[in-house]
């Protein structure tokens, strides 16, 4: 997940009778399920929407180190230690992977950082969310992964090829992270008396962000529906959050913790559960750059970026030495 | 002191160089100069607590005191610790960092390749694996340190830096006490003095091809290996490393 409130780059839904040909091509094959390809003719909305997602999805594995790499130092036991580093290394590759599928449709990844570090991209709003005590990172493995998992599951069947490999490769890492999260839950709300605080006051604290991770509610998301005429996105923002929460109330109630809202309760009759509306200002603060640790974050990369602006030029100048001189040489 | 225990020192020795270095590795995650710098240096982190896991849990099980290799990690002072004085220096900049790292690696490198054939089977199980690691760590880590200091004037003079802040911290591998000498004896381990010449001639080859001056002096700080004396610098990281352990005592996580 980590692509919130993408807006579409141009205005609702194109009718089939004023697509032209080559517009309407296209849109069978999507219809179809047939996936867009790189080289693919594609409207140039379409690219612009899926570059600003795979960016947005692209940043979100980026900042998403900061909060996790926060507890890395602090880890509790060598094991700990490990699949918490193993887990940021894989999100540093996730990036990666989806820095390379932007590059498919002729962004660089150099251009798509500057628009971050310019405040011109966003990246999901939970990492705008502070890692306060130990039981944060189970959390955010299990709620935040979790929910990442729900939405990149659908995105397995997005329509653009690239992208929706990517997700394939991706889910399976989710999959693995979201497990080892719920199983440090676990040791933690099973513990001592003070380590079952810290669950239930990460899941307190974290619950509500990460129901908003999938964005406004259906009826105020005003960009999704060419988004889903096209495939981008698969199934809408409320769909999702209520899959997520229906999932993982249960595990909430295995671990023994209190509920973090009270209006969640099994409705019988819909077949799902019904929760509390969560504060929609809060995430639209969030996303203007008011959350918790907005201004943190990006002052974090952009330092991170700068410091190293001389270590890469360093490699870049070496790498043309060494051309040049194998060149002389030949 | 008992053959035991001085197999105990040697180990921990070799676990904590690993743990501390792991550490200040970690240190960096999400802050590298670039997104596949994070993802090398999570993954060099990753190895050496891997390599921690082993040496630590060798020693706790030499030390037959019912300890695990976390209570040797988390719950020992300062005092305790025996990794040499490098490992716990700060990282300075990127460059500092991987400067460090390289010459830990090329020490390894030698190490381990003589620790193979170690008497002790542990021993030559637990270096067997690491010099795998070990082998792609010093490549990398020298490629890098040729890539910056043959890169452009900047990179050069801050590489050249870190090697004079560096350089009076390397001799300490090198030194020998009673520990060394019993595990010479016993053939477990070699003598560090007889790793030099491979060391330095390993290391003088890279630094060339960086095209960095190694500093004349021969002077050396020590006191790390053997707990006599470390720096300021490692109080503070084990108070972030153990902050946990030590508030919530006897929990499991």
């Amino acid at each position: 997940m980590y692509a919130q409130m993408i807006k579409t780059a141009n205005s609702g839904v194109k009718p089939r009778e004023e697509m032209s040909d080559q517009e309407r091509a296209f849109q069978d094959k999507i219809d179809a399920d047939i996936k867009i390809e790189p080289r693919d003719w594609m409207p140039d909305d379409y690219r612009r929407t899926l570059i600003r997602q795979i960016g947005q999805h692209a940043h979100s594995e980026v900042v998403g180190q900061l909060p996790e790499g926060n507890w890395i130092t602090r880890a509790p036991t060598l094991e700990r230690k490990m699949i918490l580093l193993a887990k940021v290394q894989d999100e540093a590759g996730h990036g990666l992977y989806l820095y390379s599928a932007a590059e498919t449709l002729g962004e660089s990844r150099d251009e798509l950082v500057r628009l971050l570090h310019e405040g011109r991209m966003k990246y999901s709003s939970i990492f705008n969310y502070p890692t306060l005590n130990w039981a944060d990172i189970g959390a955010v493995g299990w709620l935040v992964d979790g929910a990442a998992i729900v939405n990149q599951v659908a995105l397995q069947r997005t329509s653009y090829g690239p992208y929706s490999r990517a997700m394939v490769r991706i889910c399976k890492e989710e999959s693995f992270h979201a497990r080892q999260g719920y199983h440090a839950m676990m040791k933690m709300a099973f513990g001592s008396p003070a380590q079952k605080k810290m669950a239930q006051d990460a899941l307190n604290r974290l619950w509500f962000p990460s129901i908003m991770m999938f964005g406004p509610s259906d009826s105020e998301s005003t960009h999704s529906e060419q988004s889903m005429a096209w495939k981008i996105k698969v199934k809408s923002n409320d769909e999702l959050r209520q899959q997520y929460i229906d999932q993982t109330v249960p595990q909430i109630e295995y671990l023994g913790l209190d509920l973090p809202d009270p209006g969640l309760k099994w409705n019988a009759e819909r077949g799902h559960y019904d929760f509390s509306e969560p504060d929609w200002s809060e995430l639209f603060d969030v996303i203007k750059g008011n959350g918790p640790c907005n201004t943190d974050r990006m002052n974090a990369r952009v330092k991170a970026w700068d410091d190293g602006q001389w270590v890469r030029d360093g490699l870049m100048a070496h790498a043309r030495k060494k051309a040049a001189r194998q060149h002389a040489a030949e | 002191m008992t053959d035991q225990n001085h197999l105990l020192q040697f180990l921990l020795r070799q676990g904590d160089n690993a743990l501390i270095l792991s550490h200040r590795v970690s240190e960096w995650c999400g802050h590298s100069p670039i997104l596949e710098e994070d993802i090398a240096l999570a993954n060099t982190a990753l190895d050496l607590i891997g390599q921690t896991q082993m040496w630590l849990g060798y020693a706790a099980e030499v030390q037959a005191e019912g300890k695990s290799a976390d209570d040797l990690a988390f719950l020992r002072d300062a005092w305790d610790f025996r990794n040499i004085l490098l490992v716990e220096l700060p990282n300075g900049d990127f460059g500092r960092t991987l400067l460090r790292q390289f010459l830990f690696d090329a020490h390894q490198s030698v190490l381990m390749g003589r620790l193979i054939k170690s008497s002790d089977d542990t021993v030559a199980a637990i270096a067997a694996k690491a010099s795998k690691e070990v082998a792609y760590h010093v490549e990398r880590s020298a490629d890098t340190v040729v890539g910056l200091g043959d890169g452009t004037a900047e990179s050069h003079e801050r590489m050249q830096a870190a090697l004079d802040y560096l350089w009076p911290y390397v001799g300490e591998m090198f030194t020998s006490d009673d520990t060394d000498t019993a595990m010479a004896i016993a053939g477990i381990a070699p003598e560090p003095s007889t790793l030099r010449d491979e060391f330095h001639a390993l290391v003088t080859r890279v630094l060339t091809d960086a095209t960095l001056t190694i500093p004349g002096g021969r002077f050396s700080h020590k006191g790390g290996r053997t707990g006599e004396m470390h720096t300021e610098h490692l109080g503070h990281l084990l108070a972030t490393m153990q902050w946990l352990q030590r508030a919530y005592p006897g929990c499991e996580w």
